[in-house]
């Protein structure tokens, strides 16, 4: 939270603007053409480029640095449509791939799901009725979605699963169950959304039985979280089936929540909820993951017009409470404890429950003159411009060296390749009679091997293997000794 | 295509493998028995003498460790890190039926290399062919979970050997009775003293080379890896197609099932219910004294899954066909009416087309990969023959 963060803000923003501009080929695909005939042509760091058209297909990236870049002519997207037939428009694994611009319609599962992919941007699309998610980053380090118009989706129309260091940013996000889930994520801002008219509008979860147990340090900031009064519709034993309809942001087990400088208004279940790990779901528990949500900040928010009419076991709750309407904000069930470290401020503008242990957080007065300069001195987070890394995530990447090809032969070679037995393939000892020295032979070979031996099968080529790479390997197949 | 004279060939060398062990044993010499002083496939020996993995797979990050992931993704740690001839001994003890009270009943009876390392039963057999309650797990890439069993009740494979070890209906064996057993065999003695420098056999040096062997059953080469990789020819479109459905949050297979081990390791209660007539197995619920994990299974891997029907904790299902059918039945299809399961929120209705189920046992055979078969050793120290399973017998009429 100083300048130095400004600065690294805006730098990764320009390394995501200046990696989609400056690398690599551009393929073209015009309506009519396959979306997926490109992506296997590209190379990493490659471009394509999508015009104006319906293109029902499932396009699936599993390399890196790819960007696909939706052309909008007069008013026409290029339109992925799965005629509820399809089951996802993009599914991507790749490294720094890059997604926007596109209108995706009528999938049966998502529309963008990401499988482990860092330095991820997705920005611009429009997304109507993609099934369960919209937008589904899983198992990603240092992501953007921005700027994405999501609506009619079954579950949460952005999900952030499993990720860290993401940034979601400027979407509006309607008519859907859940606006934005943040699941066992950590690192994420949720900025300048805006998430009307689902039946939650932003959640961060903690949900036991996944393989990555945490979620905390999310700043939930300046979005427009009004009116989530849509009835759940929801499939029964989904995650997000028991969010009341009228839920303004709801934090479950989360830890380090800050919720500041929102617009929280017409939730007629309640404004914000903050409640341990049983409220909503009927997930079997797990000892390793900590249901309760701790240091929640909930600061100068702006609420009003929310509990109008509670739903469901929230009507019965707060009529425990002697209150026919439901809450601004609710700290439920563990969430009360002074234990967990939470604090509110102005916590007289509420009418709020279950907040009597919470301290009180500061509740400076920004003025013009130190709105910028001395933010986080005055106790706001309004300095800190984003949660993605200085620096691209890196994947690491094998050495070009001879550790590097070590690794290389034992794990792709020596499957088949034994040094004096006979395996799947002949012995390193026979290649070595044939070959002698002559590594290039070797490296040019495994790239496009042709069957030699009538009592060998064929050998999977391993092209994908860079040539510098291949002749290590070979050198070392052929220096290895017994 | 070369994938299907790779899987070919792999039946052509496990044969090839058999014979020549048999021409060895052919000339009636006594048999010889001397650790390997090599790593098994895969494994590369370092300065200490330790057998570590290579894989491109340890070149790759996961998220916090946790070896889940997509397709470039770091696996879970390995139990990797023993000495070449410790691991051999553990072979040696692996298919020896010296391990069990009797002298019949060997690890490999149930867990068979043939059948993918389990024994293609629905229902494991113990000591005096006593049926057990669940099915044998396979134990390719078994070193990288810590959480064993099909009630995930183990967190190392040392505290889950011991249990078959000693199981009055699997092994039967007793502490004393090994040891003895152990003890009283000249070439044990001598193969001990080979791997840990004493000839004087304790029990943790036993579960140590088990552990170590059964560590060494590593399965990453399959075409879905070289896929994973990078190489993008070895999927054939069928394979593809199904990969994409298998990862797709429709069927959400790859959401417990994750890449690269095919597993995350944590409890679901996916309510598959039991064949006709078999009580209703209460899962991790029974051992971790959790009410709400009542018929829940640790989520086991699917690589090698090809070679390991019938499937599920009981067997339900003889073929792959049937078991990703299951998942297409709508959720809590199969559970008993009188049963009120916390059912895991990833099973649900995906209303996948039949060809799209099709599909996804094409992908599950692409995880196929047995290059690093170990040695099935012809003689056993003990002199018995080694442990095979009870399925071999009918392996003519499969």
């Amino acid at each position: 939270m100083n300048k130095k963060t400004v600065f690294h803000g805006f730098g990764v923003l320009c390394l995501l603007l200046m990696s989609a501009v400056t690398l690599g080929a551009v393929h073209e695909v015009k309506d009519g053409e396959s979306i997926q005939a490109a992506v296997t042509k590209a190379q990493t760091g490659d471009t394509i480029r999508v015009f104006p058209g319906t293109y029902h297909e499932t396009v699936f990236i599993d390399k890196d640095d790819i960007s696909l870049v939706g052309v909008i002519e007069d008013g026409e997207w290029p339109h992925l449509d799965g005629e509820k037939v399809l089951n996802d428009a993009i599914l991507y694994s790749g490294n720094g791939f890059s997604v926007e611009w596109f209108k995706i319609t009528q999938y049966k599962g998502n529309a963008i799901m990401g499988q482990s992919g860092n330095n991820f941007s997705i920005r611009n699309n429009w997304v109507i009725d993609t099934g369960l998610y919209g937008i589904f980053p899983e198992f990603g380090h240092n992501g953007l979605i921005e700027n994405n118009i999501l609506s009619e989706i079954e579950d949460a129309a952005i999900y952030v699963g499993m990720s860290d260091y993401i940034d979601v940013r400027n979407n509006q996000v309607f008519d859907n169950v859940a606006g934005i889930e943040v699941e066992n994520s950590r690192h994420v801002l949720v900025e300048g959304n805006v998430a009307r008219n689902n039946t939650g509008g932003i959640l961060v979860f903690i949900t036991p039985g996944l393989p990555i147990k945490s979620s905390y340090d999310a700043i939930i900031r300046r979005n427009f979280v009004t009116n989530n009064n849509t009835p759940n519709f929801a499939i029964p034993g989904s995650l997000v089936a028991g969010i009341p309809s009228g839920t303004g942001i709801l934090v479950m087990s989360g830890d380090k929540v800050v919720i500041e400088d929102n617009i929280i208004t017409g939730n007629n279940t309640g404004g914000i909820i903050v409640t341990s790990g049983d409220f909503v779901t009927e997930v079997a528990s797990d000892k390793e993951s900590d249901p309760h949500s701790d240091q929640v900040e909930i600061r100068n928010n702006i609420m009003f017009d929310n509990g109008n009419d509670p739903d469901g076991e929230m009507k019965l709750l707060m009529l425990s409470k002697f209150s026919t309407k439901g809450p601004d904000i609710l700290a439920y069930q563990s969430a009360t404890q002074k234990e967990r470290g939470s604090c509110i401020s102005r916590r007289e503008a509420y009418r709020s429950y279950g907040l009597d242990e919470w301290t009180d957080c500061d509740a400076p007065t920004v003025r013009a003159v130190d709105a910028v300069v001395s933010a986080d001195d005055i106790g706001t987070t309004r300095q800190l411009m984003t949660k993605m890394l200085e620096a691209p995530a890196d994947p690491r990447v094998i050495t070009a060296d001879a550790d590097g090809a070590e690794v290389v032969y034992s794990g792709i070679c020596a499957g088949c390749h034994a040094y004096n037995v006979r395996l799947i393939g002949p012995p390193a000892l026979v290649i070595q009679a044939q070959y002698g020295d002559d590594v290039q032979a070797v490296a040019d070979y495994v790239a496009n091997p042709e069957r030699r031996r009538p009592d060998f099968p064929s050998m999977p080529p391993q092209g994908h293997i860079s040539e510098e790479m291949r002749l290590l390997v070979a050198e070392y197949m052929l220096g290895l000794e017994g | 295509m070369w994938f299907n004279s790779l899987s070919r060939a792999l039946g052509c060398c496990l044969v090839i493998v058999c014979q020549s062990s048999m021409a060895s044993s052919a000339d009636d010499s006594p048999e010889v028995f001397v650790l390997n002083d090599q790593c098994p496939a895969g494994f590369a020996r370092n300065a200490e003498n330790h057998c570590k993995l290579d894989s491109l797979y340890n070149n790759y990050q996961s998220p916090h460790g946790s070896g889940v992931g997509g397709l470039r993704a770091g696996l879970p740690a390995l139990r990797d890190g023993f000495s070449p001839r410790v691991i051999d001994l553990g072979r040696y003890l692996f298919f020896d039926p010296i391990l069990s009270a009797d002298h019949t009943v060997a690890c490999s009876s149930c867990h068979d290399p043939d059948y993918g390392f389990a024994d293609g039963l629905a229902r494991a057999r113990g000591i005096n062919n006593v049926l057990l309650g669940r099915s044998a797990p396979s134990l390719w890439n078994i070193g990288f979970f810590d959480t064993l069993l099909w009630d995930g009740s183990k967190a190392s494979l040392e505290e889950q050997l011991v249990g078959p070890l000693y199981a009055d209906n699997e092994m039967g064996n007793r502490p004393d009775q090994l040891l003895r057993d152990l003890n009283g065999n000249t070439i044990y003695r001598d193969l001990f003293r080979q791997a840990f420098g004493t000839s004087n056999i304790a029990l943790d040096h036993v579960y140590e080379a088990i552990t170590a062997f059964e560590a060494s059953l590593v399965s990453l080469n399959s075409r879905y890896d070289f896929y994973a990789h990078g190489l993008q020819t070895a999927l054939s479109p069928s394979e593809l197609e199904g990969l994409n459905v298998f990862r797709s949050f429709v069927s959400r297979c790859g959401e417990c099932h994750t890449p690269p081990l095919f597993s995350n390791q944590e409890i679901a209660i996916i309510g598959v219910g039991e064949p006709e007539g078999r009580p209703f197995d209460p899962g991790a619920a029974a051992t971790s004294g959790i009410p709400g994990q009542r018929g829940g299974f640790r989520v086991p891997s699917l690589r090698n899954v090809a070679r390991t029907a019938p499937y599920m904790h009981q067997g339900n299902f003889d073929s792959l066909r049937e078991t990703v059918a299951f998942y297409n039945g709508g959720r809590g299809h199969a559970v008993p009416e009188d049963e009120d399961l916390l059912i895991h929120w990833h099973i649900w209705d995906p209303k996948l087309r039949e060809e799209e189920l099709d599909r996804l046992v094409d992908f599950l055979h692409a995880l196929t990969d047995e290059g690093f078969m170990p040695d099935i050793p012809e003689h056993v120290p003990s002199g018995l023959p080694p442990g095979r399973a009870i399925s071999r017998n009918n392996l003519t009429s499969r």
